[in-house]
Formats: C-alpha cells, sequence, structure tokens
C-alpha cells in the first residue's frame, strides 16, 4: 500500500449529498477480476454523455461537459471535496480503487459511510471528517479561486489552508499507524498467531457446531 | 453495571485481542464469497504466498452476474454470453477449487443468492460473526448472529487470518410496537424505518430491531427487515434469538444435531438484550402507523405511503435537501406532488435478497392468483433467492401463477436488483422492484427503480400503475 504522509494538492469540489458507490463506480465495471484499471470509469454515469461498457477506450468517449472533474481548472485534482454521506451503498472496494487511481489522494466530507470510510485506508486514500461549516467554507473558497490547493498532514492530522487556515481532523491510531507506514494490515494481524490459535481452541470448546465440517 | 445489549455479547464472544490503539481483531465464525468481490482477494493470497487459515469457515457461490434463463443456465459456464461476467464466475470456481473452499455452482440445487443460501443451509447460525464481500450481510443478523459487509482488501484478511480488524460501533435499537396492519409486510416496516431515520441515520451503529412487531414477523421478514439495515447506514442490523430463530434451524444442514443441538439452544437463547441494557440511541416507531411503502426518488429514504404523493421542494428549508428532491424528482421524471398511483409502471421485478425467499414469492402470488398481468407493462420477472426456494415454490405450484398471469419464471440468482447481467432497465423506464436500492442507475442507465414489498409489486404488475393492495379484493 502507498503510504500517506503529508499531500498538497488541487482540489475538486463535489456539491452533491448522498453520493453512492454506484454513481463512483456503476456495476458494468465490477466485472474485472483485477484491482486495476477503474480510474477512467470513476463517476461514469456523470462523466461521460454515452453509456459506459468494460474494455473501452474512454478517452474517446464524449465528455459531460456540466459534470465538474470534467472542468479544466480541476485538471490533475487529487483532493475531493465532497458533502454528507459520501460512498453510501455497496462495499464495493472498487469505489476506493476507482477514486485513487484517478489521482485522488484524499477526500473530506462532513460525513461518510462507514464501509466506504474504512475501504478507503486500507488503499492509500485519506477521508477526513470535518465539520459541515468547515466543509461550506472550503467550497466557497473552492469554487471562488481557481488553482485552489490543500495541504493534509495526516501525522498532524491537519488540513491547512493557502491562507494559512488549519482545520485538525480524528483519525484512529491504528488506521494513521498503518498509513503512515503502508503497513499491509495482514502482516500484522499475523503476528499475532498465537492469540488467534488460542482464543480459536477456546472457541471450538465452547461452541463446537461453529466448527462443522461443509462438503 | 448496566445490562449487555446483544452486539456487546456477540462482539464479547469473537473479541481476540484488544489493541492499545481501541481497534479489536474479531474471529470471523463464516465467510461467504461471491464472485464479485473475491478474485481481487484470491489474488492477494497468491501473490504474498497465503493459505486460507481454515479453508471450511468459508462457503461461495455465484450469485450476482449469473445469467437468469433457463436457456444460458442450461448451458453450464460456457453458455453464460457475457464474456466478462462468465470469466468471473469461472474464476471463482478455479479459485475454491484451488483453495479448498464448498462451493454450490452456478447449476448447483443449493446456488442462490449469497444471503439466502447462508440461512438456508444453516451455514449462518445464531452467535456466530458473519462476513460477506457484499452490504447486504447485515440479513443475517436476523439470527441473532453478528454479520457485516466487508471490502476485497478484508475479504482477504479473513481468509488469510479467520480475523477482521474493528472498532466497536454504538448500540442502537428501533422499536416497532403494536399490530401490523393487513397488507403491511416487513418490506413496508423498514422502508418506514428508513424514511424516518435516514439512509445515514444508523452510521457508526449497529442496529437492533425490536418490539411486538418485529417479534411478530416470521424468520423471512426479519431478514428482509435486517437486510435493509445498510439502507439505513447501519453495517449491522440484528434481532434477538427467540423461539421463532431457533425453530428454523432444527434439520438445516449445516445446523448441529443430537446433544450438539441442546448445547447450542440453550447458548442460543442467551443472545437477547438484557432487559436493562443501555443503547446510545432508541428510535419508536407504531405499526398501526405504517401503511404499505413505495420509494419515490433516487435514495431509499426518499419513500412515502401508497396513497401519498412525490414532496413539494418548494416546501423545503434547506438547501441541499431542496436540491436533492429536485434531482430526485428529475431524474425519476416525476413532477412535485404527484400521486404515487399515478406512476405508471414498465417493468416489474420481484426477487433481490430482500425479498426473494418462499414467503415473498407466496405473498406475490396471492396477488396474481388468476389475474393478468397488464398489457402496458413490458416485462414482469419473478426470480426466486436459490434454487431451493425455486424448488419450493414449484412444489407448491407458485410458478405456475406466475406464467399463467404473464410473470417470466426465471433462475436464481441477484438478476434485475443490479443489473450486472442481461436482466436491466432501459433508460427512462418505471419499474416496481422487490430489491433494496433505488439509485440512479442501479436497475440500468437511466432506469427509475421504485422500492415496493412482493405484494405491491404484483399488484402494480396486475393495475400497471401503483395501487394500494389493501383495496384489492
Ligand atoms: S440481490 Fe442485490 S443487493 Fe442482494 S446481494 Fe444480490 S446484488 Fe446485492
Amino acid at each position: 500500500m502507498t503510504p500517506f504522509t503529508t499531500h498538497t494538492g488541487l482540489v475538486a469540489p463535489l456539491d452533491r449529498a448522498n453520493v453512492d458507490t454506484d454513481q463512483i463506480i456503476p456495476k458494468q465495471f465490477l466485472k474485472s477480476i483485477k484491482r486495476t484499471g477503474f480510474g477512467p470509469n470513476l463517476f461514469d454515469e456523470w462523466r461521460y454523455l454515452d453509456i459506459g461498457q468494460p474494455g473501452q477506450d474512454c478517452s474517446k468517449r464524449p465528455l459531460n461537459s456540466d459534470f465538474i472533474l470534467n472542468a479544466a481548472r480541476y485538471q490533475g485534482a487529487s483532493v475531493l471535496l465532497a458533502r454528507e454521506n459520501f460512498g453510501c451503498g455497496s462495499s464495493r472496494e472498487h469505489a476506493p480503487w476507482a477514486l485513487a487511481e484517478y489521482g485522488f489522494r484524499a477526500i473530506i466530507a462532513p460525513s461518510f459511510a462507514d464501509i466506504f470510510f474504512n475501504n478507503s485506508f486500507k488503499n492509500g486514500l485519506l477521508p477526513i471528517v470535518l465539520p459541515a461549516e468547515a466543509v461550506n467554507a472550503l467550497f466557497a473558497q473552492c469554487e471562488a479561486n481557481e488553482g485552489y490547493t490543500l495541504s493534509v498532514d495526516l501525522a498532524a492530522q491537519t488540513v491547512t489552508r493557502q491562507d494559512g487556515v488549519q482545520y485538525s481532523f480524528d483519525v484512529d491510531a491504528f488506521r494513521k499507524h498503518c498509513l503512515l507506514n503502508g503497513l499491509d494490515d495482514i502482516g500484522l494481524t499475523l503476528q499475532e498467531h498465537a492469540a488467534i490459535k488460542a482464543f480459536e481452541a477456546r472457541h471450538k470448546a465452547a461452541q463446537p457446531w461453529l466448527f462443522a465440517g461443509l462438503g | 453495571m448496566a445490562g449487555k445489549t446483544l452486539y456487546d455479547k456477540l462482539w464479547e464472544l469473537h473479541e481476540v485481542v484488544r489493541r492499545e490503539d481501541g481497534s479489536s481483531l474479531l474471529y470471523i465464525d463464516r465467510q461467504i464469497l461471491h464472485e464479485v468481490t473475491s478474485p481481487q482477494a484470491f489474488e492477494g493470497l497468491r501473490l504474498a504466498k497465503r493459505a486460507p487459515w481454515r479453508a471450511g469457515a468459508n462457503i461461495a457461490t455465484p450469485d450476482h452476474n449469473v445469467p437468469t434463463t433457463r436457456a444460458e443456465r442450461a448451458g453450464g459456464l460456457a453458455a453464460i454470453a457475457d464474456e466478462v461476467s462468465r470469466l468471473q464466475v469461472q474464476t471463482l470456481d478455479e479459485n475454491c477449487e484451488d483453495f479448498g473452499i464448498t462451493e454450490f455452482k452456478m447449476n448447483d440445487p443449493r446456488q442462490g443468492i449469497v444471503h439466502v443460501v447462508g440461512p438456508e443451509q444453516g451455514a449462518t447460525l445464531p452467535g456466530m460473526t458473519v462476513v460477506c464481500g457484499d452490504s447486504h450481510t447485515s440479513t443475517h443478523g436476523a439470527f441473532g448472529a453478528l454479520a457485516h459487509g466487508i471490502g476485497t482488501s478484508e475479504v482477504e484478511h479473513v481468509l488469510a487470518t479467520q480475523c477482521l480488524v474493528a472498532q466497536k460501533m454504538k448500540n442502537m435499537r428501533v422499536r416497532v410496537e403494536g399490530e401490523i396492519p393487513p397488507g403491511v409486510t416487513a418490506k413496508d416496516i423498514v422502508l418506514a424505518i428508513i424514511g424516518k431515520i435516514g439512509t445515514a441515520g444508523g452510521n457508526g451503529h449497529a442496529l437492533e430491531f425490536a418490539g411486538s412487531a418485529i417479534s411478530a414477523l416470521s424468520m423471512e421478514g426479519r431478514m428482509t427487515v435486517c437486510n435493509m439495515a445498510i439502507e439505513a447506514g447501519a453495517r449491522v442490523g440484528m434481532v434477538a434469538v427467540d423461539e421463532k430463530t431457533i425453530a428454523y434451524f432444527n434439520g438445516r444442514p449445516l445446523a448441529p444435531k443430537g446433544a450438539q443441538w441442546d448445547a447450542a439452544v440453550a447458548h442460543w437463547r442467551t443472545l437477547v438484550s438484557d432487559a436493562d441494557a443501555q443503547f446510545d440511541r432508541e428510535v419508536e416507531l407504531r405499526a398501526e402507523d405504517i401503511k404499505p411503502q413505495v420509494s419515490w426518488g433516487t435514495s431509499p429514504e426518499m419513500v412515502v405511503a401508497v396513497d401519498g404523493c412525490t414532496p413539494d421542494p418548494a416546501q423545503e428549508a434547506s438547501p441541499t435537501k431542496r436540491a436533492s428532491i429536485e434531482r430526485a424528482l428529475h431524474y425519476m421524471g416525476l413532477a412535485p406532488k404527484q400521486p404515487i398511483k399515478s406512476i405508471q409502471l414498465d417493468r416489474i421485478f420481484i426477487g433481490s435478497c430482500t425479498n426473494a425467499r418462499i414467503e415473498d414469492l407466496r405473498a406475490a402470488a396471492a396477488v396474481a392468483k388468476g389475474r393478468k398481468v397488464a398489457r402496458s407493462i413490458k416485462q414482469a420477472l419473478v426470480v426466486p433467492g436459490s434454487g431451493l426456494v425455486k424448488t419450493q415454490a414449484e412444489r407448491e405450484g407458485l410458478d405456475q401463477i406466475f406464467l399463467d398471469a404473464g410473470f417470466e419464471w426465471r433462475e436464481p440468482g441477484c438478476s434485475m436488483c443490479l443489473a450486472m447481467n442481461p436482466d436491466r432497465l432501459e433508460p427512462g423506464e418505471h419499474c416496481a422492484s422487490t430489491s433494496n436500492r433505488n439509485f440512479e442507475g442501479r436497475q440500468g442507465s437511466g432506469g427509475r427503480t421504485h422500492l415496493v414489498s412482493p405484494a405491491m409489486a404484483a399488484a402494480a404488475a396486475i393495475a400497471g400503475h401503483f395501487v394500494d393492495v389493501r383495496e384489492l379484493q
């Protein structure tokens, strides 16, 4: 996993509440058996005027010029500004894969759906919850100023505006540690091998039916 | 000290270690796998040269993009017309074979939607932790299990370690008290709950459904309610164990037998929230107030009773909400204050992990019996949730009732719930659907989904527009 330490990047404002995972990456793209290749289909239905199919060359498709990410001034954006309950809907990890592959490193919103929030951390994508007033202020600034950037410092847990105004955000210690160091969760868990084995033995003694064979 | 909630108990029974940072390793008893969210997890295992921790804790079945027509199914894997779908189903077969995981393959009679198959086989049991790379895993909470959806990285994590890194959620209880009026179903109850608390109402909480109206529901009905907990923002939905729960498992293939059955039952009876348990949030609804529900917009919280109208954005004070109502009405091709009964339908979908169990098919068939699907309806699909549900329905003659009325009777799978297979809406079409999500494009690009109960979907098929199932003679 790509570590996340600090990041300064161009901000794109997506002014919609309840953006769901079907919008982030429509289901026809979930048929892939790979982890990559989803970036060009991020927000497919909003981004293009035609109906997207897997395996297309997206560079030849007609773009929806009304969609914010297609505006010239937001090309190369790496920080997404969003509204409440971002990422609601399905558990598809394809959503953070698509956002990360597109080039986003951080998403700032007043709230996120739980599964999406969790999935993001595992893919080097930092979801940041800021109070609604702060998000409103960022939207206003971002829309008013072309080339608007923000700086995120995960270790310090801060988002800093160009004018120096700083917001702090919460992040749980374990997720922060993994993201800062780009650590693989599975490797870390397997360090507790003995504890898992001991638990499993007790659990099986107490409820043997949970271990009934399948087949 | 205050008593414990059901969630507290399930959590404690599975906590392997608590780390200093407040996260825990939670032991997972059962993982259910399907073709869409597992290939990258298996690929990860292979790359890291890891083996499953306990292969027997997993079961798999393809559901999301298997075809549902007889013709395609009869030809087996090779007959799946969509190349990418075929590759996904085939990849699941290969992965299960390579890693020694039991799979109910596409044409196995036990195949079906993961959330129908798990309980049906007794692969889900009370007191278990159950995960699946699918957000509607909350369904399994109906049995007093701790069950929730996970992402693909976590699927790999559970395969490799039998654990999940988790953080304890808060406790929330939704009580539905009183008598359920005739014509009102579990689906209407859960839609009414979501309408009340909103799609983010349960974020960060494990949600227990309780109260006399929930106890009165069958296990199928409780599954429908828990299924949609995620649409209220809660990853976990649960109902406490009672005698109905226990009776459900008697004789299931993977349920305990003999002396183990007795020991299990004694344990299962403890899986209830203590009388003095404290919840961080409580919400109460009166069952008598609930009418058959229809969603009018593009989020499951955009619901209204069938005798109601679409909202008027002009009446909404919050600008963000006003904009989302306007956008939803526009997408749905509906006017403000439009009566729900005036919405004309193009397609009907009876199926999905929300409403494709035997009780759902019986309810729809009871309405369809002796009637005909309206001529204006282009297609009315009935897709059973599993091969076993299908066989049972056929034994009861439900398939014939549907066919006589002009419905199509399909092979089990997710089908038009998310339209990854060829069953889908055309742009602009309205569909009365028993599924769980009415997001933009969910059932096909530009498609317009209205969430309803199976009886309401069948009634809409007959009338060609929404009708109040309570008024049918
Ligand atoms: S039926 Fe629909 S909601 Fe349920 S698992 Fe399948 S796709 Fe998901």
